[in-house]
């Protein structure tokens, strides 16, 4: 039993020295220029949905998203988008891109099963706990504002 | 002067989310639901709607957006009727990006054949 726990620590540390280290400082400044660029990319869009569609500031991220997304399936399509996130990272996976990406590709992925059961079961498949926690957040979060303002505390 | 800070604000979020790719070992997934929860909590606070004042897309773009805008229709909808607000008005203003990512998927998967 002593033999096996032995080298089964030796074992880990032996891992542990043959691990890649991730080059974290060459990641960030490649998230940082892609993610960077593509949410210039995003403020372009939306310099045009302000000016030739009467969007506010404030609104303009509703259309914008829906134009992000549809050059990212033009991108997932093609296969392009895999080889961005192979060399950006978080870069292409935080931008709503990214959850775009998640989406899209899972349908491409599953068509082989058929459309009910392949794409339409699986399209959430990566994103589906986005949306959970970010519902479930945002529910919870509104729930205790709106009662602190009933309850005058707010 | 927009387009400066959007990439800015936009490349400093994505920069937050290689370092919990990086440092604190964190999945995709997990990392992408912490980031919106961040967002939620941000609007929660009224802070998210001064970042987007000040970096437009930068702000908008990234997936913290997409918790902001969750909390801020269903506050807005809550003003209105009180507390059912909250669930009547949660898809109100991402309507756009879930409604976009089942129309493009659907539409993907008719025009794309899988790679590899």
């Amino acid at each position: 039993m002593t033999s096996n726990k032995q080298t089964n620590q030796e074992y880990k540390q032996f891992a542990k020295q043959r691990e890649t280290k991730r080059p974290i400082l060459k990641n960030c400044i490649r998230a940082f220029l892609v993610g960077g660029l593509i949410c210039t990319f995003g403020q372009l869009i939306s310099t045009f949905y302000i000016h030739f569609f009467h969007f506010t500031e404030q609104n303009v991220g509703n259309p914008t998203v829906a134009t992000l997304i549809f050059f990212t399936m033009l991108l997932t399509g093609f296969g392009l988008y895999d080889k961005l996130a192979q060399f950006a990272g978080a870069g292409s996976a935080v931008p709503v891109t990214g959850f775009g990406n998640a989406v899209i590709s899972a349908a491409i992925e599953h068509r082989a099963e058929g459309f009910v059961l392949g794409v339409g079961g699986n399209m959430f498949k990566l994103a589906g706990s986005v949306i959970l926690f970010g519902v479930f957040s945002a529910f919870v979060i509104a729930l205790i504002k709106t009662l602190l303002i009933q309850w005058g505390v707010l | 002067m927009m387009f400066f800070w959007a990439f800015v604000v936009g490349g400093l979020i994505c920069v937050i989310g290689q370092l919990m790719f990086d440092i604190l070992k964190l999945t995709p997934g997990h990392t992408l639901s912490i980031l919106v929860v961040i967002g939620a909590l941000l609007d929660g606070f009224g802070l998210y709607e001064p970042l987007i004042d000040f970096a437009g897309a930068g702000a908008t773009v990234p997936i913290t957006s997409f918790g902001n805008s969750l909390v801020h229709g269903a506050m807005q909808e809550a003003d209105q009727h009180g507390l059912i607000g909250v669930v009547t008005g949660m898809f109100e203003m991402t309507s756009s990006g879930i409604t976009s990512a089942i129309i493009f998927g659907m539409i993907g998967a008719i025009l794309f054949k899988p790679k590899g």
